[in-house]
């Protein structure tokens, strides 16, 4: 019930395809999608091995509510080692593959080894190949979904690939699925493609079931009531997640070149209302909102860019609509590049899905290179002609489509802000936690998110923790710690459900809780969830422990640490990590090395990684 | 009064929530495979159009059985199946012209949209009313007073 209760075992190297039970005792320790993710990692690998060599797994992962009809649930993970962090990765992704897989009949998918020639993997409900992907390697995300779909004669088939950036080891490269849906974060995408893998298609007609399906089918109306009334939930759905850049820019959080400054004079030519707005000829930028498999919310955004821009001039295979911007992709396109034109973020984001790649791990990168061009370490000799300056929006479309394709600077580029930057003899200047990259958060500005980025298991990210409501009210580091500690379980609870983090707008533990006691065997308590999303956490921490990371990783950037941040609320301040860091080991029940102590581990039911 | 579903594409976000619903409702369990109303999506995600079953007043399903499995609910209008006369000839699948009656390789039988006795379950699932039960003879309307708003701002 809500787990099917088997896993798909593939060794790339042998060649060779298993159906396996899944391990209920594991599930129902760690869930599912994030969690279990983990746990068959952890069980599969050695956390030292190289994440780009055979040795190292990579793991599809749902959730026990992904493809029911609770809200938002279409949510898949890909857990593995990531080639960007050398830490865990764990990057999930919506629209509709991740239910697909489950209704194939599968929770998990467990890939090993090393395919000696490129390969996709066909799965039809019980039926699996590995097939040959010599006539779509070096081909683009877009182009192989559809040579999928026609070649097997069936459009019902969903896709999750890489393209030339993962197939050519770009450390941020992404898993794309549906078109523009992405496991985009830490590389895993690299990891895809050193195994030789190009993509997965898969059809699945077997449905999922649930353990109570009245009383589960209640739950989902009262919970789908929460998110239709949430007033949160409708500013998602009507403006997207970019309705954040007005707050950051009046708070003063926004990244603004490189990380320099916190506001940004453009910044109204890139938002959510400039994405509404009705421009020359009648263009708007915004088609319409998208959803998710199952989602209520539809915060995605459709975009298109004006005919007459000069990206697509020329070029009429991008005349049409595709995912447009959301937050993230319009702070890394925008404010930390400082490019201000709508047309040219969106034709980078184009870029991105088609290719494959991490939309911000890009653009922090791509600011990081413009620092160093600006302060005379790049010459345009070394990037084929082109004035890598901030504000110029030809240098951002032309090296976002270069390091999609592998090609010239864009093999520079490929490195990510850490590598970049100690290549070229100033490693200060990569915006950078544990080798990730920095979110659209200034994080002097929010000490909680400073925190969270410091101590995320996958390096920088915006998405593992929630102290938003704390670091708004207060831009000092007192009284962080212990909320950060506590959403980053909460966090790695939701991530472990197969629903989206972004129903937290309208839910709490208590509606988690009631889904999962509805549809999974057992009871779900809320003590319960938490104590999973907790050992979730301390299982992620571990595997770091293992691959050789140390609390000296819990740090941010110099910049953060001791420039003070020019303007907004929170000016004049730097991050006081010293401060949080002790107080966050304190919570986690850790040592002061940031190890969990054996009364932690054994609280929580965990053995030695 | 009959009534009929409504489908506005313009409203709809792709989210499937009535594939859910359909196939919870006639199967128990969730499995979008086995929906009988299908959501289909174009140009990137630019349009999803829901699609299913008009239920035709002289219906070609019924019309092309050979053993009379197609009936009508005299409640609802809608044209269902009768399960235990169906013998899975698939004549009504090639005689439909829409595509909205389908061979079930489980059951062995055809499916169709049965108007859920006449409290449909994607309506019901629908966030967004892209999806409405209306008055089978005034389907026309919402379209029609958006075309009389027209003409109201043209005086």
């Amino acid at each position: 019930m809500a787990w099917q209760g088997k896993i798909l075992s593939v060794d790339l190297s042998a060649g060779t395809v298993a159906t396996e039970p899944l391990n209920m005792e594991w599930a129902h320790d760690f869930l599912g999608e994030r969690g279990l993710g983990t746990k068959y990692l952890i069980e599969n690998m050695d956390p030292a091995a190289d994440a780009l060599s055979p040795e190292n797994a990579l793991v599809f992962a749902t959730g026990p509510l992904t493809g029911t009809m609770a809200s938002t649930s279409g949510r898949y993970a890909v857990i593995t080692k990531g080639p960007l962090t050398d830490a865990i990765a764990c990057s999930n992704s919506g629209g509709k593959f991740g239910a697909e897989l489950k209704f194939a009949g599968y929770d998990l998918l467990l890939i090993k080894g090393r395919a000696s020639e490129p390969v996709y993997l066909l799965i039809e409900d019980g039926e699996v190949q590995i097939l040959s992907a010599g006539d779509i390697w070096g081909t683009t995300v877009w182009h192989t979904e559809e040579w999928l779909k026609s070649h097997h004669q069936n459009p019902s088939i969903k896709v999750a690939s890489i393209g030339v950036a993962g197939e050519r080891g770009v450390r941020y490269a992404a898993i794309v699925n549906d078109l523009h849906r992405a496991a985009g974060r830490s590389g895993v995408g690299a990891v895809m493609g050193s195994k030789n893998l190009k993509a997965i298609a898969v059809r699945g007609t077997r449905g999922v079931t649930v353990k109570d399906p009245k009383r589960f089918m209640a739950e989902v109306a009262s919970t789908n009531r929460l998110l239709a009334e949430n007033k949160g939930r409708a500013g998602l759905t009507k403006y997207g997640t970019n309705a954040m850049m007005d707050v950051m820019q009046e708070f003063g959080g926004l990244p603004t070149r490189n990380f320099k400054e916190v506001q940004f004079e453009g910044y109204d030519k890139v938002d959510a209302k400039a994405m509404h707005r009705v421009g020359r000829d009648g263009h708007r930028n915004l088609i319409t909102n998208k959803a998710c498999f199952g989602c209520t919310i539809a915060c995605g955004r459709i975009a298109h860019i004006h005919k007459d821009h000069f990206t697509i001039i020329n070029r009429k295979e991008y005349w049409h609509a595709s995912g447009g911007l959301e937050y993230e992709t319009a702070f890394a396109f925008g404010p930390v590049v400082g490019v201000d034109d709508i047309d040219a973020c969106t034709f980078a984001g184009y870029m991105m899905n088609e290719h494959g790649m991490d939309p911000i791990s890009f653009g922090v990168t791509l600011a990081a290179a413009m620092e160093l061009f600006e302060l005379g370490l790049i010459t345009s000799e070394e990037t084929d002609g082109i004035e890598l300056r901030f504000g110029n929006a030809e240098a951002l479309t032309v090296m976002a489509e270069k390091t999609g394709k592998y090609e010239g600077f864009g093999e520079v580029l490929a490195l990510g802000a850490k590598r970049l930057c100690e290549k070229y003899g100033r490693p200060e200047l990569a915006m950078v936690v544990k080798g990730q990259e920095f979110a659209g958060y200034d994080s002097r500005a929010m000490p909680g998110m400073g925190l969270g980025y410091a101590t995320s298991n996958r390096g920088a990210c915006h998405l593992k923790h929630d102290t938003f409501a704390e670091d708004m009210a207060d831009q000092s580091a007192s009284g962080k710690a212990v909320p950060c500690k506590e959403s980053q379980d909460r966090t790695a609870l939701v991530d472990s459900t197969g629903l989206c983090l972004f129903t937290t707008s309208s839910w709490g533990m208590e509606e988690f809780s009631q889904l999962l006691d509805a549809a999974c065997e057992g009871e779900w308590t809320v003590d319960r969830v938490l104590v999973v999303g907790e050992r979730v956490w301390n299982l992620e921490r571990q595997f770091n422990l293992a691959a050789g990371l140390s609390a000296a990783d819990d740090t941010l950037p110099p910049r953060m640490l001791s420039d003070p941040v020019p303007s907004g609320v929170a000016a004049g301040r730097v991050n006081e990590l010293d401060k949080m860091l002790p107080e966050y080991y304190d919570a986690r029940g850790w040592t002061d090395s940031g190890e969990p102590t054996s009364e932690t581990l054994s609280r929580l039911g965990l053995g030695t990684v | 009064m009959f009534r009929s579903l409504l489908i506005d594409p313009e409203k709809c976000t792709g989210c499937l929530q009535c594939e859910l619903a359909c196939s919870f409702e006639h199967e128990g369990v969730f499995n979008p495979a086995r929906s009988r109303i299908k959501v289909f999506e174009f140009e990137h995600g630019r349009r999803s159009v829901p699609y299913t079953c008009t239920q035709c007043d002289e219906a070609w399903c019924l019309n092309a059985c050979p053993v009379a499995a197609i009936e009508i609910d005299a409640a609802t209008g809608a044209k269902t199946v009768n399960e235990l006369s169906c013998v899975g000839c698939k004549a009504c699948t090639v005689a439909c012209p829409f595509g909205t009656i389908n061979f079930n390789p489980v059951s062995g039988k055809v499916d169709k949209c049965d108007l859920c006795a006449g409290n449909p379950q994607c309506v019901e699932a629908c966030p967004t009313a892209a999806i409405t039960y209306v008055d089978a003879d005034w389907t026309g309307m919402e379209k029609m007073r958006q075309s009389a708003t027209l003409a109201l701002s043209g005086t």
